[in-house]
């Protein structure tokens, strides 16, 4: 804060402005989607071990009631989405591509789907331990699209020391405005779970970063901060990839995370808005995570909105209620920029799923345009926020000079936001090297 | 719902900025396009005629020279070369030797280093430089702008047979100049016989010199153009610029009678041509951000120094073939600081 806000919003160097496209979604209320006849439940929706099973096939289930337990501390439980009946566990497509054991749930269509079991704590009694279980036991991930347990990220080790909780409400990513919504919309539950992310890690002071493109929810923000000194909300200039955990904490407060560090290196750590709101929701109540706020939009779409959609839904069956026009189309899970693109209808709607987007055909065609050779333009360099060279680690790729990559270029400070492919006139798939580049270091490391 | 097979998956990220290779190339044909009718304005249809042969001469040699990369002038960059390469050259230039031109540009400055983006050097420099050494006599010959009947008949020299010389253009000059004609460039005039011309008649283009030395105003706006469209880095011409306004600036402090200031080094000759088409080419200047600074910042000292105190009048050429070659060591020692590294690699 301070210096940066005399020149503006705070923000951090390069990026890229990419249409928002966020207007067909912004500005109407959060619906909730029917229940599907059946739900497919990967027991891997978050990083790390997957989740335990519990239930055995044929068994009745009600909603809210755990599935699978956590499997270590690196891990989440799952709860049942709703109420029904297991039809199956076996294998099925995830977003991540590769098949994931899941749990099909055959929901029952006459059911109330009224949340059932709960397990009630009372978050002022509890200690950072106890706040710290009491997270893990709502099955809570990062909602934001990282999917990584709640609980791990605000377990502070005992070496570290942290005194700022940096609460992420950028979503910079273009068409995406789920967590605007939640800011407008649960404005309580959202302070609320930043108490308890204080609680949990001991922080004395919490920033809310949100872009300028969302002036309306700082503003209601700082309403609901009453008198409360220690939380604030600070408005980030609007630009890709700012709500990205290294240039959030630049932007808002100088600091730069080492390479190969973690915010909690220098001190910080970060949650996502949506993820703190649905902690103030649930945890008070003792209820699991069973669904989320996903927006749902893109030209495919005749009815593009936010809408809480149970866990496990079949995307088919989401496109289906919000009139998928069809054609030649692209599903992404999540933002343009980083999302994973699907083909099978089958992949369900899991914790870390944000978005649901559908590009037709003219967006597809720029995808399939002609990569011609770099033609050292430069702006791959101008756009990449980690201060990377994109062009010559594309001539590297091209050479599969891998070391090279890592070692002088510093190929694993590269998160793949991106920024490179976006802008390269060139059409070079830069990220898509890189992605193979690491991954090919990796087995020969390993 | 039409299931898509599985393997058709795409890559991230799924939508791209609007500007690719073509579409610049494009508006840098469009903005290259005013300068080339003002020349043809200028000198007529000698003019005219030389702009062709260079263009479907470099077109040409790009289809034949770099088929192996399938047909490419789609990318415009074959024709750019062209009609920069026609903007360096005297109006009265003959036709067969910008025929050579055109094919030394392409053939030596960029199907050798195997096409687009693979080349070193600006590819219509490589080509006026071939063409300098080749014929320089022809290269320094030049006709009054202006002069009458340029529509309806041609410079002497336009239509000399191939492998002649060209005649010698001198006595007609006379005949055809509105004034006094010396065929000499302002540059030659201030070199060799210490007469200044006014930086006025040097904007307007009302000066002899090949088509792009003059109209610096003319330059300017197509580059401002290209400028604010992002389709050109305007921190190479500024540096350029930059270097070349300082370098002279400081001599003229030293004996404002031998060294002309920075006004006229400026505006003279190919400098605006060269800082903002040809220094400015995205294949030949440095990718870093400190890089296309002193990048810039070299040519312009370069230039001065050529002009200064080399043989001769123009070193605008030299110099960015210069900083085309120092580009590569450029962008290695100018590796831009990583994101949470302690300093630069
Ligand atoms: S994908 Fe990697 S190299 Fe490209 S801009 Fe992002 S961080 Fe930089
Ligand atoms: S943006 Fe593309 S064409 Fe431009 S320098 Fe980077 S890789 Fe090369």
């Amino acid at each position: 804060m301070g210096i940066f806000n005399l020149f503006g919003a705070g923000t951090f160097r390069h990026g890229v402005h990419p249409p928002s496209h966020k207007a067909a979604t912004a500005h109407q209320p959060i619906r909730r989607l029917p229940f599907p006849d059946h739900l497919v439940i990967p027991l891997n929706q978050h990083i790390g071990k997957p989740a335990k099973l519990l239930v055995k096939k044929g068994q009745e289930v009600v909603r809210g009631e755990p599935l699978a337990s956590a499997d270590g501390f690196v891990s989440v439980p799952i709860h049942a989405p709703a109420t029904g009946r297991i039809r199956d566990i076996r294998l099925m497509p995830s977003a991540r591509g590769e098949q994931a054991m899941a749990i099909i749930l055959h929901v029952y269509a006459a059911a109330t789907q009224e949340v059932l079991w709960r397990n009630p704590v009372d978050p002022g009694a509890l200690d950072p331990q106890g706040m710290i279980q009491a997270i893990q036991d709502t099955g809570m991930v990062g909602l934001g699209g990282a999917a990584f347990p709640s609980h791990v990220k605000l377990s502070i080790p005992e070496e570290k020391s942290v005194d700022t909780l940096v609460v992420n409400g950028c979503e910079c990513e273009p068409y995406l405005s789920c967590d605007h919504r939640t800011m407008l919309e649960h404005p309580r539950e959202l302070m609320r779970g930043i108490r308890y992310a204080m609680q949990a890690t001991g922080v004395s002071k919490a920033i809310v970063g949100v872009e300028e493109n969302k002036m309306d929810a700082v503003k209601l923000l700082r309403e609901h901060l009453h008198a409360q000194s220690d939380i604030s909300v600070e408005a980030v200039e609007t630009k890709y990839p700012q709500g990205s955990e290294k240039m959030l904490i630049k932007s808002l407060m100088g600091r730069e995370v080492p390479a190969g560090g973690i915010p909690l290196d220098i001190g910080v750590v970060v949650n996502n808005v949506g993820t703190l709101a649905a902690l103030g929701k649930l945890l008070p109540v003792g209820e699991g995570l069973t669904e989320r706020v996903v927006t749902v939009t893109g030209p495919g779409v005749e009815k593009p909105g936010n809408y809480i959609i149970p866990l496990g839904t079949p995307i088919g069956y989401v496109l289906k209620q919000v009139g998928y026009i069809g054609g030649e189309n692209e599903f992404i899970l999540g933002g343009p920029m980083m999302g994973p693109s699907v083909s099978d209808m089958e992949t369900p709607v899991t914790k870390g799923t944000s978005g649901l987007l559908v590009l037709n055909e003219p967006e597809i065609e720029q995808e399939t345009r002609r990569i011609w050779p770099c033609i050292k333009c430069g702006r791959c360099l101008n756009a990449c926020p980690m201060h990377l060279n994109p062009a010559y680690l594309g001539l590297l790729a091209a050479k599969r000079e891998y070391e090279e990559m890592a070692q002088t270029y510093h190929l694993n400070d590269c998160f793949e936001c991106g920024c490179c492919s976006y802008v390269c006139p060139s059409n070079i798939p830069l990220v898509q090297h890189f992605r193979i580049a690491k991954a090919i270091n990796r087995e020969q490391a390993a | 719902m039409a299931k898509k097979p599985a393997i058709e998956l795409r890559t991230t990220p799924h939508i791209h900025a609007p500007q690719d290779v073509i579409m610049i190339m494009r508006n840098v044909v469009y903005a290259s396009l005013p300068m080339a009718a003002w020349a043809v304005w200028q000198y007529g249809l000698s003019a005219l005629m030389l702009l062709l042969v260079v263009v479907a001469s470099c077109m040409l040699s790009e289809r034949v020279l770099n088929a192996k990369q399938g047909n490419t002038l789609g990318d415009w960059s074959a024709a750019i070369t062209g009609i920069l390469l026609f903007l360096t050259l005297p109006p009265g230039f003959p036709l067969w030797m910008g025929v050579i031109a055109g094919f030394s540009a392409i053939g030596l400055g960029k199907a050798l280093f195997g096409g687009l983006g693979m080349n070193v050097f600006n590819p219509a420099l490589v080509g006026r430089a071939f063409v300098q050494a080749a014929f320089p006599v022809a290269i320094t010959s030049w006709t009054p702008a202006f002069f009458d009947g340029r529509f309806t008949t041609l410079i002497p020299s336009t239509l000399t047979a191939p492998f002649m010389i060209p005649p010698e253009t001198g006595e007609w000059n006379m005949q055809v100049a509105v004034d006094a004609f010396t065929g000499a460039t302002p540059l030659g005039l201030q070199k060799f016989d210490a007469v200044s011309t006014p930086v006025l008649d040097l904007l307007t283009g009302m000066t002899a010199g090949s088509a792009g030395e003059s109209a610096a105003l003319i330059i300017l706006v197509c580059g401002l153009y290209l400028a604010f469209r992002g389709m050109l880095d305007w921190r190479i011409p500024v540096a350029v610029m930059a270097g070349t306004a300082i370098t002279a600036a400081v001599f003229h402090f030293i004996d404002p009678v031998a060294y002309p200031d920075a006004m006229f080094m400026l505006f003279s000759g190919g400098l605006m041509l060269g800082a903002w088409f040809m220094a400015s080419d995205m294949v030949g200047s440095p990718v870093t951000p400190a890089g296309v600074i002193i990048y810039g910042l070299l040519i312009g000292f370069v230039t001065v120094i050529i002009r200064l105190f080399g043989g001769l009048t123009e070193g605008v050429m030299y110099a960015i073939l210069l900083g085309n070659a120092v580009t590569p060591l450029i962008d290695q020692v100018t590796q831009p600081r990583v994101f949470g590294h302690r300093k630069s690699s």
